[in-house]
């Protein structure tokens, strides 16, 4: 096979999928356009197979009750210490701190907090199956929304995997409106936004209370899951929409052991009345008036300028060409946000193949690409998300709900701890992995000969894997 | 949640319950004859320049290659004789002292059978045994142990190696049982990976190289005011050949505790990386001599942590071949063929340099540019196998070392029983 088929396929994998595996190159060289569209036409593509892990709801629970539980046993080991610092006078002297404190120890081993391992188990799920992928298209689309509707593991970690399970996974070639109602409405999203604790002013709650409304929901699903800053609406619109917004929460574990952590309306938080945004009247509707103004903002013009910005800055360039994004925003338009024809549109632009690979891998998408190229299948969700995370990007815990960067500048600098991450990586695979086999048959030669150089003539393998990993073909797409 | 330091990885554990302790039996043949024999093989993988760790002061041609880069007995950095025609680098006082005692012995113009310049090629070829440069899945010390089993001299559920390193060195993988041990102290990529990272983006990616170069020159004046603030964690040395000293003796002193133990292993193999030294070699006070420096450490670690064992160990440190004789263009020297086995431990019949020595003429360099190698370093190998753990004539030369009938084993390398 010809060098420029391979190429452009090693092209098509690193741009829109998640690297080449031993193979991949070859299997798709004949069409890559098509591999990438036969990798979203899979049955149930973008959907991950993880029996077992709990939903959002389950996982919730069972980080509230082991709290509880732990809560309960500090108390009771308390009594039971600061009895005995009674009972024995040379005791007394700590007294009531040091029987708190010993308590609060002892509790915390009792019952340790499984909201880690949850996270654990949804990242190995998660890896695994980027690793496993054959192109990863739909697993980078899956990535690209779930740092679009970002939330973060900081705050709601029991949720985080499941949330992008249960949010976005569904949906990413399905309609936006659809992924926007589900990330919305996701508990996860409701708290990770502050949402459960916003009360309409004049709501049965309101009135009876003296807290009230929280804008961080409305705002920023304006600002960053649909219009766009700096775009259409005001301060007013963002007051409103909050009003409208009042009321979609979560169910308390406490007072739901079979439903706690599921979404609820709560009629006595919602703002009653219509409220106008943009220009448009929604009638009071109880939940119903929420969906209606997350169904507008699906289809505004701005929201598909902003997505259609959003979709070619991060799989195309740092600044994509006018026209690229306009013809991208106008098939999201004409599709009523069809993401399956928006993603379909960016393969099928000229840009996606003529222009040169000049985006610089995130660190998750170098990470996993190094360990596809290495042959690697499964991997230690400790040691990989460990490695994400010195990379500065770990994993579904974003610095802000604007998500992860998406541009060279906020990632070049890192190159010193890439290349400690690359050494380290090498230094465990060196042992079994020859660096020109990945040369030849697993980038089937598709590196500069400046590169092969290097390769060729480094002192050990582990040294020749790390500028190989480190090379600019394998850090650029 | 930090794994132990001091313990070896789960993978022997997974071994089989009798592995650790059934060690003790390792070489039956030895024990009968009242002996307890260790061997630790360390490879210096990057070629080490042979003629920059112990230089040939008394060849008449010596300085004509090196010119004013040849080390000699009244430098400024002067080198140690070791006898009236060689000279020990001045980076290697432990190595001098073990010599001056005769528990060192050095091997010079050595050369494995491959005549080849890839480091990687190379590599195959010292720690597989085997001729030729392929694919190998296992090594000769881990063959020489079954060859020990098959004989009846070990305990068949019981020989084992120990390896040093996240990567098990080949020259120690097979069908016997390894356990494997690495140090905490991960050495990050070295100065000469990102020197040579630097210099393939300056030929493709400017902004990538102006990116990397921005973090050397922070580490650069991290190290000068000492502080790490940028760095890396606080408990580490500053990159460069000060990490590279504490990760060589922390490394090797370990490998020296497991084998002093009454019930642990009395094999092991480790590597070490670094000896690539294409620019700027810096055999008296540079790069070359800080890293003998911290071999030179590595040793006294073993040395100290093996305690009475010292006496019944032998460590061969090898590398794959030597540099080129002259300095290259950069102050360096490139790949090239004979170059120097450092042999120490207190089971060595010591305090001898053994060569037969090439010269160093044009005509006698091979190919006209490298040390030949005169030596067949499988002799030196299968001189200690045969009569430090006495593995038997026959396995060597087919097992082992296959295909080295021809290759006698070195003899009276060690001590009589």
């Amino acid at each position: 096979m010809d060098t420029s088929k391979k190429a452009v396929a090693a092209l098509a994998l690193n741009r829109f999928g998640l690297g080449p595996r031993l193979g991949s190159i070859a299997a798709i060289a004949a069409d890559p356009r098509a591999a990438l569209l036969a990798d979203l036409d899979r049955p149930r593509a973008g959907e991950l197979a993880a029996p077992g892990l709990p939903s959002s709801a389950q996982a919730f629970r069972t980080v509230a009750d082991a709290n509880a539980e732990r809560r309960a046993r500090q108390i009771t080991m308390a009594k039971a210490e600061e009895a005995k610092a009674q009972a024995e006078p040379s005791m007394r002297e700590g007294g009531v701190p040091t029987a708190n404190a010993a308590a609060t120890k002892m509790a915390t081993e009792a019952v340790p907090n499984p909201g880690r391992q949850i996270y654990l188990n949804e990242a190995k799920a998660r890896i695994d199956a980027a690793l496993g992928s054959e192109v990863g298209f739909a697993e980078r689309l899956v990535w690209f929304w779930s740092n679009h509707f970002c939330i973060s593991a900081d705050k709601i970690q029991s949720m985080s995997g499941a949330y992008e399970r249960e949010a976005v996974r569904p949906h990413i070639l399905g309609r936006f409106q659809d992924m926007l109602e589900a990330a919305e409405s996701h508990p996860a999203m409701l708290f990770y936004l502050d949402n459960t604790v916003s009360i309409g002013p004049n709501s049965v709650a309101g009135i009876n209370r003296t807290r009230g409304l929280n804008e961080n929901l409305a705002r920023e699903i304006l600002e960053l899951h649909t219009l766009g800053v700096r775009s259409v609406y005001t301060q007013e619109d963002v007051s409103r929409f909050a009003n409208v917004l009042t009321g979609w929460t979560l169910l308390p574990a406490a007072d739901n052991p079979d439903h706690g952590g599921e979404f609820a309306f709560n009629r006595r938080l919602h703002e009653p009345g219509a409220q106008t945004i943009l220009g448009q009247v929604y009638s009071e509707g109880g939940v119903e008036q929420g969906k209606a103004v997350l169904h507008d903002l699906a289809r505004h013009p701005a929201t598909a300028k902003h997505v259609a910005g959003k979709l070619t800055r991060h799989f195309i360039a740092d600044e994509p060409a006018p026209a690229l994004v306009e013809s991208l925003a106008r098939t999201f338009q004409d599709t009523a946000g069809d993401l399956k024809e928006v993603a379909k549109a960016l393969v099928a632009s000229d840009e996606a193949w003529s222009l040169p690979p000049t985006k610089l891998k995130r660190p998750s998408e170098w990470v996993t690409a190094m360990v596809r190229a290495g042959g690697g299948t499964t991997a230690d969700p400790r040691r990989f998300t460990a490695g994400q995370a010195s990379l500065g990007e770990p994993l579904w815990r974003p610095p802000s709900p604007k998500g992860y960067a998406d541009d060279e500048a906020s990632w070049i600098d890192g190159m010193g701890q890439r290349l400690d991450i690359a050494h380290t990586y090498a230094e465990r695979v060196a042992g079994a992995l020859d660096p020109r086999f990945v040369i030849d048959s697993v980038l089937e030669g598709t590196v500069s000969a400046k590169t092969t150089q290097a390769v060729v003539r480094a002192e050990s393998r582990q040294q020749a894997l790390a500028l190989l990993f480190m090379s600019p073909e394998f850090q650029r797409r | 949640m930090a794994p132990c330091r001091h313990l070896p990885s789960r993978r022997a554990a997974l071994l089989g319950s009798g592995a650790l302790f059934a060690w003790t039996q390792l070489p039956k043949l030895a024990r009968a004859e009242g002996r307890d024999p260790r061997l630790l093989v360390i490879v210096l993988r990057g070629a080490l320049d042979g003629l920059g760790a112990v230089a040939p002061v008394g060849d008449p041609d010596w300085i004509g290659l090196r010119g004013d880069r040849a080390l000699v007995l009244d430098g400024k950095t002067p080198a140690l004789a070791l006898d009236s025609f060689f000279a020990l680098n001045p980076a290697m006082p432990n190595l001098y002292r073990l010599y001056k005692v005769n528990e060192a012995t050095i091997v010079h113009a050595a050369a494995t059978p491959y005549r080849e310049r890839s480091h990687f090629d190379g590599q195959d070829v010292l720690e597989s045994g085997f001729a030729k440069p392929g694919v190998y899945d296992s090594g000769w010390l881990n063959r020489a142990l079954l060859a020990l089993t098959s004989g009846g001299r070990v305990d068949a559920s019981g020989a084992g190696a120990l390896a040093v390193g996240p990567v098990t060195p080949l020259v120690v993988r097979g069908r016997a049982p390894v356990m494997s041990w690495a140090p905490q102290l991960v050495v990050p990529a070295s100065d000469d990976t990102r020197a040579r990272l630097l210099e393939l983006y300056q030929h493709t990616d400017l902004k990538l190289a102006a990116a990397l170069e921005g973090r050397i020159r922070l580490a650069a004046l991290a190290h000068a005011d000492g502080s790490t603030a940028s760095g890396p964690p606080p408990q580490l040395p500053p990159p460069g050949i000060a990490r590279a000293r504490a990760y060589f003796a922390e490394a090797a002193g370990t490998a020296a505790r497991y084998l002093a133990r009454p019930e642990g292993p009395r094999v092991g193999a480790m590597g070490f990386v670094g000896w690539d030294t294409h620019v700027n070699e810096g055999v008296a006070d540079g790069q070359l001599a800080g890293l003998l420096g911290a071999l030179d450490g590595a040793l006294a670690a073993i040395e100290s942590n093996l305690a009475a064992a010292w006496r019944e160990t032998v460590v061969a440190v090898i590398t794959e071949f030597g540099r080129t004789a002259r300095i290259n263009g950069s102050n360096g020297t490139d790949h090239g063929t004979g170059t120097v086995a450092l042999l120490v431990g207190g089971a060595l019949k010591g305090g001898r340099v053994l060569a037969d020595w090439p010269g160093l003429k044009t005509a006698h360099l091979h190919e006209g540019r490298d040390l030949k190698g005169t030596i067949d370093l499988r002799a030196v190998l299968k001189g200690l196998l045969r009569d430090h753990l006495r593995v038997e004539e026959a396995a060597l030369a087919e097992s082992v070392f296959p295909g080295s009938a021809g290759v006698a084993g070195t003899a009276g390398l060690v001590r009589a029983a």
